[in-house]
Formats: C-alpha cells, sequence, structure tokens
C-alpha cells in the first residue's frame, strides 16, 4: 500500500487536515513492512497534537523519530537543530510531518538547498479535508497549497485526500469527499495518490488507504 | 445540519462572529493564538474590527470603549495574559459594561508553561480583579459546546450589563472536533445607555467606575448584586450522567469531565455506581443541580486539573451533607481515565 509513495514524503497542508495521523499511519505500515523508517516533525507551530507525541507509538514499531529539541516541553521555541542531509544520509524511508498551513511551511524553506540534492527521490504531499474551514470547497483547497508552497518555496507533488469529520466519519462521510479530492487534483494538476478510510474498509473509494487513528483525546486512550 | 471538523479555538472564534461580535482587541498567546488567527483572518470579511493590541492591558482596555459605545466584543488569551487584563475587568464591570472574555487556561504560577490547565478556577470565579464583583462564567468541555457557550455568553453579557468568561483550557482549544453553528445573529435588544453619540436628541450617557460618595458606590454595587441573585436563580447550569443511583459521584469540568465520564463509564462497566456531575457555569455554581446529583451519593470525588479550586464550591455547595475527597493533575498534566478510575474503586472501597 504504502509502496506508491517515495522514499522521502514531505506531508504538508492545512492545520487540522490531518498530517500527523497519515504520517504515523505511513510510517507504521512502512515499517511494518520491514523497511527503516524515519519521521521527522517539523512542526514549528503547534506543541499540542503533533508527531512528538507518538514516541512510544514509534518506538515500538520500530520508526525513528527525530524531534524539533523543545517539542513536548514548556518552552514554546520553534528551534530547528537537526541536520537534514546528516538524516537522509542514513537512508531508509523518510517521513517529514511538516506544521499546519504557510506558517508551518516557512520551516520546510529553511532545508530547500539540502532537500534540493535529493528533488529524484522527494515527494511534497499536500493532505486535503473538505470538512474543515478555508480548504471547503476545491478551488479554496487549490488556492491554499499556493500558500505553502509559497511559503516553503517548493512544489507540490500529489494529493492525499483525508477527508474526514473527526469521530463521527462514516464511508458516507468519505465516499461524499472523493469528487471534491478529484476537483482540486483537476485543478492544482496533481494526481490524487489515495482517500484515507478510517472506517475500517467500509468506504467504497478508488485508491483507498486504510488508516488507523493514532491522533486521540486523552479521553479516548 | 452542516458539520464542520473545527479546533475549539477556531469554533470560539467563529462563533463569536456568528453572534455579532464586531470588534475583537487581543494579543497572541499559546495555547488560544488561534482565536485571534481566525479573527484577524475572518473579523475583516464580517465587517468587523480585528485588532492586535500592543498587550493585554490594552486589549482589554479597547474592549472597555468598544463595550461602552454599545458594540458586541470581545477579548481572548492565556492564563498569564488574563492576569494581565484583571485590572481592565474590574474597570469593565464597575462601568456594567457587557462583554465577552476567553480564558484557554494553561499552567501557572507565572509563566508557567504552555499545555492545559485549570488553575485559574479560582481567579475567574472568585478573584479577577479588585472590588466588590462576579463575573459570569461558562466551562464548556465540547468544541460545540464552546460554540453554544459564547453563542449564550454574548446574550447575557448584554442582558445582565456585565463581563463573561469562557474558561476553557488548552486541550479544548486545541483539540478538533465536530460542530454545527448558528446562523449569524442579526438582531439585537437595543442599548439606550451606549455611549454612541446622540446628536443632541437625549442627555448624554455616562459610563464610569468612580463614585465620589461612598454611599453611591455602595448603592450601585447593591443593585449589581440583586442583579446577581436574579442570575443565580436563573442561569446556573450543569450535567448529570448516572447520578440517579450513584455511589461515588465525580465532581469535574470542562476537559477534565470528559475523562471523569470515560472513567465512570469503566467503573459502571466493572459493576461500581459511579455518576458525574459536572457544572456548566462556574459562576453562579449550579448548587441545586449538585445537590440533585448527591441525592443518593455515599461520597463525592473532585476531579481537577489543579491542586484543588473548585472543591470549595462543591464542599460549600453540599454544606458537608456528604464527604468530598479530591484527585488532580496539575503543571500541564492531564489526568487519565485509568487514574480517575483508580480514584473511583478507593471511594467505593471506603464509603
Amino acid at each position: 500500500m504504502s509502496d506508491k509513495f517515495g522514499k522521502i514524503t514531505i506531508v504538508t497542508g492545512h492545520y487540522g487536515s490531518g498530517k500527523t495521523n497519515f504520517t504515523a499511519n505511513l510510517a507504521i505500515k512502512a515499517a511494518k513492512s520491514g523497511e527503516k523508517v524515519t519521521v521527522v516533525d517539523l512542526d514549528t507551530v503547534n506543541p499540542y497534537f503533533r508527531s512528538a507525541d507518538f514516541g512510544g507509538l514509534f518506538e515500538n514499531n520500530g520508526v525513528t523519530l527525530i524531534t524539533p529539541m523543545y517539542a513536548n516541553t514548556n518552552l514554546d521555541i520553534p528551534a530547528l537543530s537537526f541536520d537534514i542531509g546528516g538524516i537522509f544520509k542514513e537512508g531508509g524511508r523518510i517521513i517529514i510531518d511538516v506544521g499546519g498551513d504557510d506558517a508551518g511551511a516557512y520551516a520546510l524553506g529553511r532545508y530547500k538547498k539540502e532537500l534540493s540534492a535529493y528533488s529524484d527521490s522527494l515527494e511534497m504531499i499536500y493532505v486535503i479535508n473538505m470538512y474543515r474551514y478555508l480548504t471547503e470547497t476545491p478551488e479554496e483547497a487549490a488556492e491554499f497549497m499556493l500558500e505553502i508552497e509559497s511559503a516553503s518555496r517548493m512544489k507540490c507533488t500529489g494529493i492525499v485526500n483525508n477527508s474526514n469529520l473527526g469521530e463521527e466519519t462514516t464511508a458516507e462521510t468519505v465516499e461524499k469527499s472523493v469528487s471534491y479530492a478529484e476537483k482540486v487534483s483537476a485543478l492544482t494538476g496533481l494526481p490524487l495518490l489515495c482517500t484515507v478510510d478510517t472506517t475500517g474498509g467500509q468506504a467504497k473509494v478508488p485508491s483507498p488507504f486504510e488508516a488507523v487513528i493514532y491522533v486521540k483525546k486523552p479521553w479516548e486512550k | 445540519m452542516e458539520r464542520n471538523l473545527m479546533k475549539g479555538n477556531e469554533a470560539l472564534a467563529e462563533a463569536a462572529i456568528r453572534a455579532g461580535c464586531k470588534c475583537f482587541f487581543g494579543y497572541p498567546i499559546t495555547p488560544q493564538t488561534e482565536v485571534a488567527a481566525y479573527l484577524a483572518k475572518n473579523m475583516p470579511k464580517n465587517g468587523g474590527v480585528f485588532l492586535q493590541a500592543e498587550s493585554e492591558i490594552a486589549a482589554i482596555n479597547m474592549v472597555l470603549g468598544a463595550a461602552s459605545a454599545g458594540v458586541r466584543t470581545m477579548t481572548s488569551s492565556s492564563s498569564p495574559g488574563i492576569s494581565l487584563k484583571s485590572e481592565g475587568v474590574s474597570y469593565i464591570a464597575g462601568c456594567d459594561l457587557p462583554c465577552v472574555i476567553i480564558n484557554v487556561q494553561r499552567g501557572g504560577p507565572g509563566l508557567g508553561g504552555i499545555q492545559p490547565s485549570q488553575s485559574d478556577y479560582w481567579q475567574a470565579t472568585k478573584a479577577l480583579g479588585h472590588g466588590d464583583y462576579q463575573l459570569l462564567v461558562y466551562a464548556p468541555c465540547s468544541v460545540q459546546e464552546m460554540v453554544d457557550k459564547v453563542t449564550l455568553a454574548f446574550d447575557m453579557a448584554d442582558k445582565y450589563r456585565m463581563p463573561a468568561m469562557i474558561l476553557a483550557d488548552g486541550l479544548l482549544g486545541q483539540m478538533m472536533e465536530p460542530v454545527t453553528f448558528p446562523e449569524k445573529k442579526t438582531e439585537f435588544e437595543p442599548k439606550p445607555w451606549a455611549t454612541n453619540g446622540h446628536g443632541g436628541k437625549r442627555d448624554h450617557n455616562i459610563t464610569n467606575s468612580l463614585y465620589l460618595v461612598p454611599e453611591e458606590l455602595e448603592n450601585s454595587i447593591k443593585s449589581r448584586y440583586e442583579r446577581y441573585e436574579v442570575i443565580k436563580a436563573n442561569l446556573t447550569e450543569a450535567e448529570l450522567y448516572l447520578t440517579e443511583d450513584a455511589d461515588i459521584v465525580v465532581a469535574a469540568y470542562g476537559a477534565s469531565a470528559r475523562v471523569a465520564k470515560s472513567a465512570v463509564n469503566h467503573a459502571r462497566a466493572e459493576g461500581i455506581k459511579a455518576g458525574l456531575f459536572r457544572p456548566i457555569t462556574l459562576w453562579p455554581f449550579p448548587v441545586k443541580e449538585i445537590n440533585e446529583a448527591a441525592k443518593n451519593a455515599k461520597a463525592f470525588l473532585d476531579v481537577e486539573m489543579s491542586m484543588g479550586q473548585m472543591i470549595e464550591d462543591v464542599k460549600l455547595s453540599l454544606n458537608c451533607s456528604k464527604p468530598v475527597e479530591f484527585f488532580g493533575r496539575t503543571g500541564g498534566v492531564i489526568p487519565s481515565p485509568a487514574e480517575v478510575l483508580e480514584q473511583i474503586k478507593i471511594l467505593a472501597e471506603k464509603y
């Protein structure tokens, strides 16, 4: 399933589009199939609900997690201390979970030079959710992508449809979003790589990506 | 009804726009910054004003000005920023002006931390600023309830001419849940007291908190406290969950109540008769409702993300009729359902 994604996957999108949950699923699936996987939490914007929260889960599944120096502490300092070139040299599959919106994508721009050396094996995914404000119409979603591209100084290469209504997501919720995602794909000229399905395979959609909900609230754990 | 997946902070902001808020003044602070960010984008599109002030103190005094002019107005912050606003809130209360204040609580005291906390209960319900006065305090526990309570807070603040607070926390502000919004409010009760210009057609209105004669100040406070009695009799709100036959009643509000509810369900599954009392208004505290919940209870367990603040209101309201014990995590640590369940079990053994 995860084979359609490249060696280096950069995950971008609107706040709350589900980047972190998608990242966790992609990483754990790849690790389970025997790949060496590294997740880089590049979120400099939001101290809550981020890849850095999943240290235990990643460790149990053999995924290496690299986080900003002050992630999960009380220091609200968006400092990125790691050497991305060094991480790439380690090899294996690398998934980079970027912060939301253009604000989060600025941090990615900092690594543009290092990343461009790997442009052949690199893809930049734009995660969309039609149930989120600011990306509710295909036009808004396409427009929003341009802001992310402009901030990161990089181009998206594919779209992941992660349309969901949180705990109220049903097969119908997911199915209804396919025509929306196809329109975003047409407007941006980018391939629709998959539609994420968290309903246990109930949604009848093209290119489904079956996912588990890892990002949970404290009372759901 | 159209459902949207919203972050708590975004929902607070959108609800304010729909409630007819025309002026927002604020200053960024984690974990509430999305409220300001959302309004910066969307207030101008809705014919309103978003202004990032030079400080929290400036922002709250801008709220005072806008409220005085009769406009629906709001500010939001997180714990340390709310402390800075406290002088202005006292002036707003002293001037009998309506406004909405949002506190997305984080850990304290001092700069504390950026993770969720409920350690501003006392500040919100007892002492947000000097003088004899109260705020209306709503404590939502879901993104939908944040929307509903912002809507209500604007209406009640106008009706009773007083500041109303939404006491949320970093978890509620940052988490995402599906919500439905009400239609945008377009009709408002007139505010004949507003200082919004009169073109010489009437005597000028004054909003003021300074009284030169002590008896006049005393009278103004007493009349405010008469209004408070009306509010206490009419505005209390609480959720009673499985309390009818409960031996152990957990008292919790906001995010803690979500954890507590989960623990109550686990306890029931293990055969322990547990229930939940969740105050939705923190001031006025739902005294009648907690006593209803206590009817068949053997003991109460108060659960908070603090060292125990609401527990005093729980004890006062129960007037020593039931034993009340406490469990809390603080400093930005969220209690887990398993920890709360453990405490319920201890109480079930003990009483």
